[in-house]
């Protein structure tokens, strides 16, 4: 910026580029800020508007009660189990595919692109895809959440997009000269050099698993099957806050409903703080990986 | 190419083949499948006979959703939801990406983007619940405060007015960020000589905004905007399903959650579809439309 003139037009801008970026800053960290002091706060004092920047009354109490509830570490185990499981089939089915539709080479690309392309825009809505998934026998079962719809199409076009653009057709044939396959090549050369596009893909799909509740919702009926959105929106939207009826009887009433709030926040935090872990690692690469993508829509 | 030649090179493709043959048995069983089962709408479920042996019915069931009661409720409802997000939801991320895209000092737009993407890794289940924590009448902040500063106590979740701007706010705070980075990329190819030879002939901040980032931004506003356009009823049936209750039922109902309803809670499956089936039309059109539309105006289209 050194040898550029500040005039008064210049200062202006950077007044009110600064005002609304500090705006922004605050009204998104502002609430997530809040849900962490609330989760250990007195509720009484959180509903009086009493608590807005500092933690009051600090307790953990509402946190004692996440851990000892059984359902969230159930949801907790089924959600890390579907989440990896499901991943992991997506990127295996998902990579090798766009590697092909990315080989000019190829003459069945255009034609297959297009026919998943297709899927974009049409389904076949809602009851007849929940009534295949029960004539197949998936409904209530572990496979619901990592077998169908493996493959997102809009994720495909992206991980096509960055193969065609760095993987020149002159290495390949460098490496076919050599004897080698198409499949060895994907694993030996194209696997390696997609570290960036691996991250961007297995994160949007890792999100997608980690956050999904209407596999739960709509083909799961058996409690111990649930993921923990499902245990989630029982406790925060259903109110059923104590596992064993606590808080239903006259006695506990009062008490429980004390609580009933912290733990709420509480478990807004135990069920995101993962996910919200992970993502700064991978930021980086979310700008690179929808400008590859975009190249060719 | 013929289309002979796609298949004969069969064997000397067989890796690859190998390699792409998931995928299409995926999309395939998934998705072709159900499309093949749009025939339900048109017929009556028979569970011994499954998605298409059942006796045929035609338009039966398309106009019991358009004589019944609940029709014109649903169509308003969907509409008004999925245009009020449009319209307000839609510029809020182009105007974010040209704010963060002015930034200069890299630590600050490093901390700006961590900041504005991450509500887009909330859940909607957790989303919906911190509206509810925090907009409570009772026990919540939002409501303490409104009382405080004079405001009455609305409740704002189970109010018909204020249902689509909870809606609608709290999306553009969840996906504004997120949504940004598509014309953040599309800005970082603007030709840096743009901004120099603008610079020279002593162009404001501001004048390059207007001159150089919003033009460069426009065919990619236009082919997000079909898109959207496309989805305009498909809108957020689970932020929707998650946020209704039986005060603001009459605002919050939309032709999503009612075929859920209608579908997976009462099992009447051919009259869901039917109105599922409807619902997939209405998008169609509104996407071939602004197609057209954008076809001939900005030369900009999908297909």
């Amino acid at each position: 910026m050194g040898g550029s003139r500040i005039n008064g037009s210049e200062i202006l801008f950077r007044i009110v580029l600064f005002m609304m970026c500090t705006l922004i800053f605050l009204s998104i960290i502002y609430p997530l800020y809040f849900i962490v002091i609330a989760s250990i706060s007195d509720s009484t004092l959180v509903s009086t508007g009493k608590v807005l920047f500092m933690p009051k009354n600090i307790s953990f109490f509402g946190y004692d009660q996440i851990l000892q509830d059984d359902r969230i570490w159930v949801g907790y185990r089924n959600t890390i189990f579907y989440t990896f499981a499901g991943t992991l089939v997506n990127l295996l089915v998902t990579l090798p595919a766009a590697y092909v539709l990315s080989r000019r080479e190829f003459p069945a690309r255009r034609f297959i692109m297009l026919a998943f392309v297709i899927t974009m825009f049409f389904n076949g809505g809602l009851i007849p895809t929940y009534l295949l998934m029960k004539d197949l026998h998936l409904t209530n079962t572990l496979w619901m959440f990592i077998l169908p719809f493996c493959v997102n199409v809009f994720y495909l076009i992206i991980a096509r997009s960055f193969f065609e653009s760095s993987l020149p057709s002159e290495l390949y044939e460098a490496a076919a000269i050599d004897g080698c396959s198409h499949f060895a090549f994907f694993i030996k050369v194209a696997l390696p050099l997609s570290k960036a596009l691996i991250s961007v893909i297995g994160l949007y799909y890792l999100v997608g698993h980690w956050n999904d509740f209407f596999t739960g919702l709509i083909y799961i009926r058996d409690n111990k099957l649930q993921p923990l959105q499902i245990v989630l929106r029982d406790i925060l939207l259903s109110n059923q806050v104590f596992q064993n009826g606590a808080g239903a009887g006259g006695n506990a009433g009062g008490y429980a409903q004390k609580y009933a709030d912290q733990i709420k926040y509480g478990v807004i935090i135990v069920s995101t703080l993962p996910i919200l872990m992970i993502y700064p690692f991978l930021q980086k690469y979310f700008e690179k990986g929808v400008l590859i993508g975009s190249v060719k829509g | 190419m013929g289309s002979r030649s796609v298949f004969h090179t069969f064997k000397r493709d067989i890796h690859l083949w190998l390699m792409v043959f998931p995928a299409i048995i995926v999309i395939i069983l998934f998705n072709y499948i159900p499309m093949y089962g749009i025939q339900l709408a048109f017929r009556d479920f028979d569970f011994s006979k499954g998605l298409t042996g059942g006796e045929w019915r035609g338009l039966f069931y398309f106009k019991q959703f358009m004589d019944s009661f609940l029709f014109t409720d649903l169509m308003k409802n969907t509409f008004l939801i999925s245009f009020t997000s449009i319209i307000v939801g839609f510029p809020a991320p182009i105007l974010l990406a040209l704010v963060l895209n002015q930034i200069r000092r890299k630590k600050m737009k490093n901390l700006m983007q961590t900041t504005v993407y991450l509500p887009h890794f909330i859940s909607i289940i957790v989303l919906v619940g911190m509206l509810n924590v925090l907009l409570s009448p009772e026990t919540g902040i939002v409501g303490y405060l409104m009382k405080s500063i004079g405001l009455g106590d609305i409740n704002l979740l189970a109010s018909t007015s204020t249902f689509i701007p909870v809606y609608v706010i709290s999306d553009i705070w969840q996906h504004c960020g997120w949504n940004s980075i598509i014309y953040l990329a599309a800005l970082s190819t603007v030709d840096p000589q743009l901004y120099d030879s603008s610079k020279i002939d002593g162009a404001s901040r501001w004048q390059t905004i207007r001159y150089i980032d919003f033009p460069a931004l426009i065919p990619t506003i236009v082919i997000l905007f079909i898109l959207s356009m496309g989805n305009i009823l498909s809108t957020g049936f689970e932020k929707i399903f998650l946020m209704q209750n039986s005060l603001n039922l009459p605002v919050s109902e939309v032709i999503a959650t009612y075929v859920y309803k209608i579908g997976i809670v009462s099992n009447q499956f051919s009259y869901a579809s039917a109105i599922g089936l409807f619902n997939t039309l209405i998008n169609f059109v509104f996407l071939f439309a602004m197609n057209a539309i954008s076809k001939k105006a900005s030369n900009t289209s999908l297909f």
